[in-house]
């Protein structure tokens, strides 16, 4: 967890979406160099979600490509698993197991090597030691969201896909959270947030997404 | 390796904790087993010679209650999304999540089969071969349940979709099952079916949870 990561780049080039029949954007460039931020700004619908399910995998772009140093990530699916922390909408928390067992799981999943000490650490920080041994079910919102977010330094990756991670949090969490994505990007990773809140990110470019959303009267076939 | 016994010591944990699948699946085959005799008569001789059908029957349906659950606990509370997210391939954690399944309801079938056999007056030397047959049957009822579980996510009444879909392809598995019995309780050799039933888990085994695997990652879309 010390050592940094490796300078590396992370670009879109033409990318679009489509969900059902409707074009959510289209044409959506970005590039992103270690230790960079990227803020993902628009209204509800326009596609901040589904763009960070597109950068994690889930989602298939229609157009355009995704790139990590140059090669393209779908090239390889587990490689880029690999280098990805995926926090979404749902916490992803089992109420019958511990918060410990929770996290040590998904860590594990990541990376069979990581070990117990990181995970106690990403509790640690997350101000969640003191809950370890609490089942999932007990916890409150704003504590579930701290637990997904301690996956994050359960098991390191050099990008972070983070959507709406101040949902739910107490302004002292969101301090937190700031500092431990500060830390991450000193030492050389990425993080793609949205968010509605404020949420503190020095220096980070801003994407916004309503302005790739196409015309009215563009036709869905023009991208499939 | 190393995430497919994670993933499987975490549902054996969550199955032991919860408790209430394994127990569902056992009663539901006790019960309807037993309402067989009342159905038919205390009439010894027809009793065994259905008592391979009703059991296997039985089974069969007392398999598919739980399947509905295999992955739709994991789809509503997003943890499906960051399992597709492993950077290992889907369809071994499939593999995973149907060994874990298979542990806490076909295992507890295969322990109650020959008692529930002895109630059915089935012929002491079927025995055996229920046995076997259910050893080699309940795994492919799993593996092929995983694939209607993964088609079924997000549909609504997805439990009675979930049967149309898989009761069907039960059948070989049902016929093969039910003929190897048949043929050791008449001093027939069984080795052909116990063979067909082997070569159709092998089948399974492969092929299951890449089908399974394909639907996971069409839901999540």
């Amino acid at each position: 967890m010390t050592e940094g990561w490796p300078s590396s780049s992370f670009s879109a080039d033409g990318l679009a979406c489509v969900r059902g029949e409707r074009v959510v954007f289209a044409q959506l460039d970005f590039q992103l160099a270690s230790g960079e931020a990227l803020l993902l700004l628009g209204p509800n619908g326009s596609g901040k979600s589904s763009l960070l399910r597109l950068l994690a995998g889930l989602l298939k772009p229609a157009a355009g490509r995704l790139s990590w140093n140059g090669a393209a990530v779908a090239d390889d699916r587990e490689v880029h698993a690999a280098r990805i922390h995926y926090v979404g909408h749902h916490d992803a928390i089992k109420p019958v197991l511990t918060v410990l067992e929770n996290l040590r799981f998904w860590a594990r999943l990541h990376d069979p090597d990581s070990g117990d000490e990181a995970a106690r650490m990403a509790l640690e920080r997350f101000g969640l030691w003191r809950l370890h041994e609490v089942p999932g079910k007990l916890l409150s919102a704003g504590q579930k969201r701290r637990l997904n977010l301690s996956r994050l330094l359960g098991a390191p990756a050099p990008v972070w896909l983070l959507d709406e991670p101040s949902v739910a949090l107490d302004k002292a969490s969101v301090k937190t959270l700031e500092a431990v994505i500060a830390e991450h990007r000193a030492r050389g990773g990425m993080v793609i947030l949205s968010t509605h809140a404020d949420v503190d990110l020095p220096g980070a470019q801003a994407l916004h997404l309503d302005r790739f959303a196409p015309a009215p009267a563009a036709a869905v076939e023009a991208w499939i | 390796m190393t995430r497919l016994s994670e993933i499987i010591r975490r549902d054996l944990r969550l199955a032991l904790r919860q408790g209430s699948d394994s127990i569902m699946v056992v009663t539901f085959f006790v019960l309807t087993v037993v309402l067989f005799p009342f159905g038919l008569g205390p009439e010894t001789n027809l009793l065994e010679r259905t008592s391979a059908g009703i059991l296997w029957v039985t089974a069969l349906l007392a398999s598919m209650l739980s399947l509905d659950r295999l992955f739709l606990a994991d789809y509503e509370d997003g943890s499906l999304e960051l399992l597709a997210l492993t950077p290992t391939a889907l369809e071994l954690l499939v593999i995973g999540k149907v060994v874990a399944h298979w542990l806490t309801t076909g295992l507890p079938l295969i322990v109650a089969a020959p008692v529930l056999a002895v109630l059915l007056q089935m012929n002491g030397d079927g025995f055996a071969t229920l046995v076997l047959t259910m050893l080699l049957g309940t795994p492919t009822l799993s593996l092929i349940g995983a694939i209607g579980a993964a088609l079924v996510l997000g549909a609504r009444r997805g439990g009675v979709l979930l049967s149309l879909l898989v009761l069907p392809l039960y059948v070989p598995v049902l016929i093969f099952g039910v003929g190897a019995i048949d043929a050791a309780v008449q001093d027939l050799p069984s080795k052909a079916q116990l063979l067909v039933l082997g070569g159709m888990l092998l089948a399974a085994l492969p092929l299951a949870p890449w089908a399974a695997a394909a639907a996971l990652r069409q839901a999540l879309e």
